[in-house]
């Protein structure tokens, strides 16, 4: 491994503990809603409360009659002022493109839509005069369902996507799979729904914008995954403001989940707004705000077909997707249920056809986009869903029919039938370890034991697999991304030698301040608390993609290993040069240059950090200084896998589920601090089993969210979940010199089928075969108390 | 407008406040105590969690007129001559935290749990928060701090590990 160049290091796989904690546990933590500037005015949105509907008139004549209101804007206002609209990022062939603008012109296409902004002396007066402005609609009939959206005669959501179809998208061999399917032994049949879910990041989204005429720049403040996407988004497309007139600042972000990755039409509006008043304007989202603006996730109907031969062997494997995009295409949406998800689908098995056909379809929600995971939670739900669904129609226990279809160690790097190539992975290790740890025969037969006394428990695996470290940009380019995904780091060495790190990665709760912190020690030889770690912030970072796709450490913490390399490198001819040896002669370790064989002869990093800055003995030609950058730029996906086991217990007489045990077996390859690495898979695995169990997004047939509050949507809760237990296999990523993979999804990729799985065991006896999600105890006890039985 | 006296951390302030101003924004921003944070409105996710007069609070659910007289502490107030509270201590320990968002409300919730029961079980933890919402640690790391400054708290060794 590639880890250590130096003897003795060991920062690198240490639980160090956060940096960050200290603002944070003292409320000194600094997010954009505490941003406070001189003659700051609030924003209030006027949201549509329509679905689909026409805009005839907006009266703001009341409002702008408040004592403290500064204007009412409109979308016909931003467009006069040629503010264009906000562009996907992602485009597919023949992919249909409805104008997305930051505020409405014309017409709204889901409730919440903003229409207008009041922009007012204070919050409570902005609020005010936004109930004021008279808005009048005439209402036509809407869609929320997506396979309703693509029948005939549906409501149409916009005028220029025929059928509500914005692509059709298909990966694979369809005649291979169709080949396969006719000579199966048998083919397992099933229908899935992954349930609409809602981020709900605790910090609500804000921004608060400032320009300064005198010198003609703007600063945007927001709650960002990705600030110079935001900037480059914002400036060049939309508000068409140069890049260097132009700083984005995304403080403390109280978490993200993908919800923050997207360029959103309010902090548009607050940007352009105070350009447009020479005054800063401040917005915060209220809850009900961010549940009907947040950009939602998964919402997928989907038909998968599993064919067998006798020996339990996949033979062929067809999905068929459509996938709820909501009224607009956000930034990655065309990318999720496609490039992100299609390509998952041979997990970790060696399934030699596998056709997808995904149909996205425009409705009148909240646009669907990236969410935790995002499209591979839906891949790995379908496949592993399906697996158990196979095993039980199979006669086979689950692990069994796993572990016989399990891609051989040998066989990497592995080329699946869905594009992907597999650099390394080794997958029965990760399941006996799994299996051994929960003592699976003693876990199945305490459940036959209990089915004979009356109680209900059901054991729930998942294997999975996830490419991340998104990604590598001649491939992400030609599959249609508009930028490429590689990542930024620069090293500055000071004369003293302390170190400043710029890293276009954003930490918005993974802990970057420590992790990064704890390579640079670890190569410079140098204390974590010699080391800052600066990000999310344009005015000081050269240029960065940002936060999600659990990218951070394979590709962000490459790019800051490769600046350290660069520093050492330049450190280590200084030295020689000072020592008067030949550079090939000189070695670093524990924060030291010394000759080899010479150990006496040496030169501290920080003498001869001083010695670059000094300039007066430094060797001929070469520049003054101690500071490089690397734009990393991944040559291919890491690929994450684990096997996760969950039991639950079902209360047959109320339907009541309880998840009594979780175990995660992962490899992430090298891991730099096990502690946040625990932490995120703790994390990640709450929001998946919260999926399978409480969470889900409800619209009415008129496109009205009935989920709306924290009050009506199952967020998971303290007492819900029990302590999670973890553990490792490590196979080191070759893709990147860290060896690392990302952490921050697998445990949402892996849990919900896993819980899912785990209720439907337990429903056996009953005949239940599968229930949607969430598992809710009405869901439950209606199968098994309803007439049906299940379905 | 209605005048107000409070004393927010020890500190006494008295000003005239809109009778609908709800206690967080007081503290957010008449008083610039951001540490207070606002996550929902309908009073579920426990961000904006304060001690008035000794008791956890949702300052979100508190008219300021409402706590007129009162003593309230927030996260800024929480540590005493620069030492930490044990909890906000074993938030950190225990990595009890990621964004950081919930903390402040969290920190001072599980200090009004331990001020009526010093030591929890992690069913009487896990109940205890229920007001309070994490979206990123699963809550693990949290019920783990509630116990390490439990035990800190009740004269225990301090470096229960966290993992």
């Amino acid at each position: 491994m590639a880890t250590t160049s130096e003897p003795g290091a060991s920062l690198i796989g240490a639980s160090v503990k956060r940096k960050e904690d200290q603002r944070f546990i003292t409320g000194k933590g600094r997010y954009t809603d505490d941003v406070t500037l001189p003659g700051q005015t609030y924003a209030a949105f006027v949201r549509s409360p329509h679905a689909n509907a026409t805009i005839n008139r907006i009266d703001a004549s009341a409002a702008l009659a408040m004592p403290g209101v500064h204007a009412v804007l409109t979308g016909a206002d931003m467009q006069a002022a040629g503010v264009n609209p906000i562009p996907p990022g992602w485009l597919h062939p023949g992919i249909k493109i409805a104008e997305f603008r930051a505020l409405a012109v014309g017409r709204v296409s889901h409730v919440g839509n903003a229409v207008a902004v009041v922009i007012a002396a204070s919050p409570s007066i902005a609020r005010d005069a936004a109930d004021l402005v008279d808005v009048d609609y005439t209402d036509h009939p809407a869609v929320a369902d997506a396979v309703a959206a693509l029948a005939a005669g549906a409501p149409q959501v916009h005028p220029d996507a025929p059928g509500n179809v914005v692509f059709n998208w298909q990966l694979g061999d369809a005649a291979a799979v169709d080949a396969a399917m006719a000579g199966a032994k048998s083919v397992v049949r099933q229908h899935l729904v992954n349930q609409r879910l809602i981020a709900n990041a605790i910090e609500p989204r804000a921004s608060l914008a400032n320009y300064d005429a005198a010198a003609d720049e703007l600063t945007l403040y927001v709650t960002s995954q990705n600030p110079h996407v935001h900037r480059l988004i914002m400036g060049a497309f939309v508000l068409g403001i140069p890049e260097h007139k132009f700083r984005v600042i995304a403080p403390d972000v109280g978490g993200g989940f993908g919800s923050k990755i997207f360029i959103y039409p309010e902090e548009c509006v607050v940007a352009w707004a105070s350009k447009t008043l020479g005054r800063p304007v401040k917005w915060t989202a209220t809850r009900s705000e961010s549940f009907l603006t947040d950009a939602h996730g998964r919402d997928h109907s989907t038909d998968v077909e599993m064919a067998f031969d006798d020996a339990g062997t996949i033979v062929a494997l067809r999905v068929k997707t459509v996938a709820n995009l909501g009224a607009y295409l956000t930034l990655f949406a065309p990318a999720v249920p496609t490039y992100l998800y299609g390509t998952l689908m041979s997990g970790q098995y060696n399934i030699p056809a596998i056709h997808v056909d995904v149909t996205a379809a425009y409705t009148n929600t909240t646009p669907v986009d990236a969410y935790r995971g995002a499209g591979r939670p839906e891949a790995t739900y379908a496949l592993e869903r399906t697996m158990d669904v196979a095993a039980r129609q199979l006669g086979l226990d689950p692990a069994e029919l796993r572990r016989r279809n399990l891609i051989a160690p040998d066989a990497f790097p592995f080329q699946t039938a869905v594009a992907l190539q597999y650099d390394s992975g080794n997958y029965e290790p990760a399941l006996d370890k799994a299996l051994a740890l929960i003592d699976y025969p003693a876990r199945r037969a305490e459940q036959a034991a209990g089915r004979a006394a009356g109680t209900h428990i059901g054991i729930g695996l998942s294997a999975y697999i996830e490419a991340c470290g998104l990604a590598p940009s001649h491939i992400v380019g030609s599959l249609g991304a508009q930028a490429g995904l590689y990542e930024s780091g620069v090293v500055r060495i000071h004369p003293t030698g302390k170190v400043t790190v710029l890293t276009g990665s954003h930490s918005h709760g993974q802990g970057h301040e420590t992790t990064f912190a704890q390579i640079v020690a670890q190569e410079l030889g140098c204390t974590i608390d010699d080391v800052e770690i600066v990000h999310g912030d344009t005015g000081r970072v050269p240029f960065g993609m940002g936060t999600y796709g659990s990218r951070s450490g394979a590709v962000g913490g490459a790019a800051l290993f490769g600046s350290l390399q660069k520093v050492k490198d330049k450190g280590r001819r200084i030295a020689a040069h000072l020592l008067e040896a030949a550079p090939e002669d000189v070695d670093f370790a524990g924060g030291n240059f010394f000759v080899k064989g010479s150990p006496s002869r040496t030169k501290s990093f920080a003498e001869v950090s001083l010695a670059a800055y000094l300039a007066h003995n430094l060797p001929p030609d070469m520049e003054p200084g101690l500071e490089a950058t690397t734009f990393f730029n991944p040559s291919n996906f890491v690929f994450p896998f684990g096997v996760h086991i969950a039991i639950v217990e079902v209360d047959t007489e109320t339907g009541h589920v309880t998840l009594q045990r979780y175990l995660a077996v992962d490899d992430f390859g090298n891991v730099i601090n096990p502690m946040i690495v625990d932490g995120q898979l703790h994390g990640g695995i709450a929001q998946g089993a919260a999926q399978a169990l409480w969470e889900g997004a409800q619209y009415d047939s008129n496109g009205q969210l009935l989920t709306g509050s924290m009050m009506n949507y199952g967020l998971p809760k303290a007492a819900f979940l029990p302590m999670f237990e973890t553990d490792r296999t490590v196979t080191p990523s070759p893709v990147n010199p860290l060896g690392v993979k990302g952490a921050g999804e697998a445990g949402t990729i892996a849990s919900t089928a896993a819980v899912a799985n785990a209720v439907l065991d337990a429903l056996s006896p009953f005949g239940i075969t599968h229930l949607d999600m969430p598992l809710t105890p009405a869901r439950i006890w209606s199968a098994i108390h309803g007439s049906h039985g299940g379905n | 407008m209605t005048e107000i006296n409070v004393s927010v951390n020890g500190r006494g302030h008295t000003r005239d406040v809109e009778p609908r101003t709800l206690l967080v924004h007081f503290l957010r921003e008449a008083l610039g105590l951001t540490g207070t944070h606002v996550g929902c409105d309908t009073s579920q996710c426990g961000a904006c969690t304060v001690l008035l007069d000794g008791r956890g609070v949702k300052s979100c659910t508190v008219l300021a007129v409402q706590a007129n007289g009162g003593e309230i502490t927030t996260i800024e107030g929480l540590a005493t001559d620069g030492v930490l509270h044990p909890l906000q201590a074993a938030f950190r320990e225990t990595h009890g935290l990621q964004c950081g968002f919930c903390t402040p409300g969290m920190i001072l919730s599980a200090v009004d749990l331990l001020a009526r029961n010093p030591s929890p079980s992690e069913r009487e933890i896990r109940h205890a928060l229920e007001g309070n919402l994490c979206r990123c640690t699963g809550y693990h790391n949290i019920v783990k701090a509630v116990q390490h400054a439990a035990h800190t708290m009740a004269g225990g060794a301090s470096a229960v590990a966290g993992d």
